[in-house]
């Protein structure tokens, strides 16, 4: 199961890529970020901080993904 | 029908935004500029550069005008956020609140600025003289403890 993980700011900087297709069938959005985290070293602090968001809506690290969700791991905001 | 809450590249017009809620029934228009500082805690910014996660943002932009038209009955609320790269002094946000009465247009434009902060999709880089550094603490506080921002009436 694809799932769409969109990265930003920081996270997209340091990844190189604003977007991935990453198999996630039934993990939890912990686990995403575990997956990320063990896959690309460095980048763990701005991961741990970053919320996460499923199909433009704040979520819950426990929230279990479904096929063709898009997630987007938002580092701290600085608007305004 | 136009769009309260936009996310731009273009220079922000602060009169079109306080257009859009102006109405018969308001006695109060109160408008909040976010522009560029130069200086921060002594060190000086060349430019700024924004990013958002677009469509999220206008989500939450208007989830903003939503919780604020609970708190203020009869208030209108547009805002418009610019990204892209902006010089020192540019204008980078523009909130408008019109409402009945003076109080509550002071009070829901303090409300929607905070919220920006809080759960807006948009990132800042500054950019000094000797580096650069993406801002964000969530309101200078810690990442949130659930990975989520507060709801509204928290």
């Amino acid at each position: 199961m694809m799932i769409t993980l969109l990265l930003f700011a920081e996270l997209a900087e340091r990844l190189n890529t604003k977007e991935m297709q990453i198999d996630a069938s039934g993990k939890t959005l912990k686990e995403v970020k575990e997956m990320v985290k063990e896959k690309h070293a460095g980048i763990e602090h701005v991961i741990d901080q970053s919320m996460v968001a499923v199909n433009e809506e704040y979520a819950e690290d426990t929230e279990v993904l479904k096929d063709g969700d898009v997630i987007a791991f938002i580092p701290p905001v600085s608007g305004g | 029908m136009e769009n309260l809450y936009e996310i731009t590249r273009d220079p922000i017009s602060i009169e079109a935004i306080v257009k859009k809620v102006e109405h018969p029934h308001a006695g109060a228009i109160n408008t909040f500029i976010g522009t560029v500082r130069e200086l921060t805690h002594g060190k000086r910014t060349i430019y700024l550069a924004y990013e958002a996660y677009e469509s999220m943002a206008i989500k939450k932009l208007a989830q903003i005008g939503e919780e604020i038209k609970k708190k203020w009955p009869d208030t209108r609320v547009a805002i418009t956020h610019r990204i892209g790269q902006l010089e020192i002094s540019e204008i980078a946000v523009v909130i408008a609140v019109s409402t009945p009465h003076r109080n509550d247009s002071y009070e829901a434009s303090r409300y929607a600025i905070e919220r920006i902060k809080e759960i807006v999709p948009i990132w800042k880089k500054e950019h000094w003289e000797d580096g650069e550094k993406w801002m964000g603490d969530q309101l200078e506080k810690v990442a949130y403890p659930t990975g989520k921002p507060p709801k509204g009436d928290e």
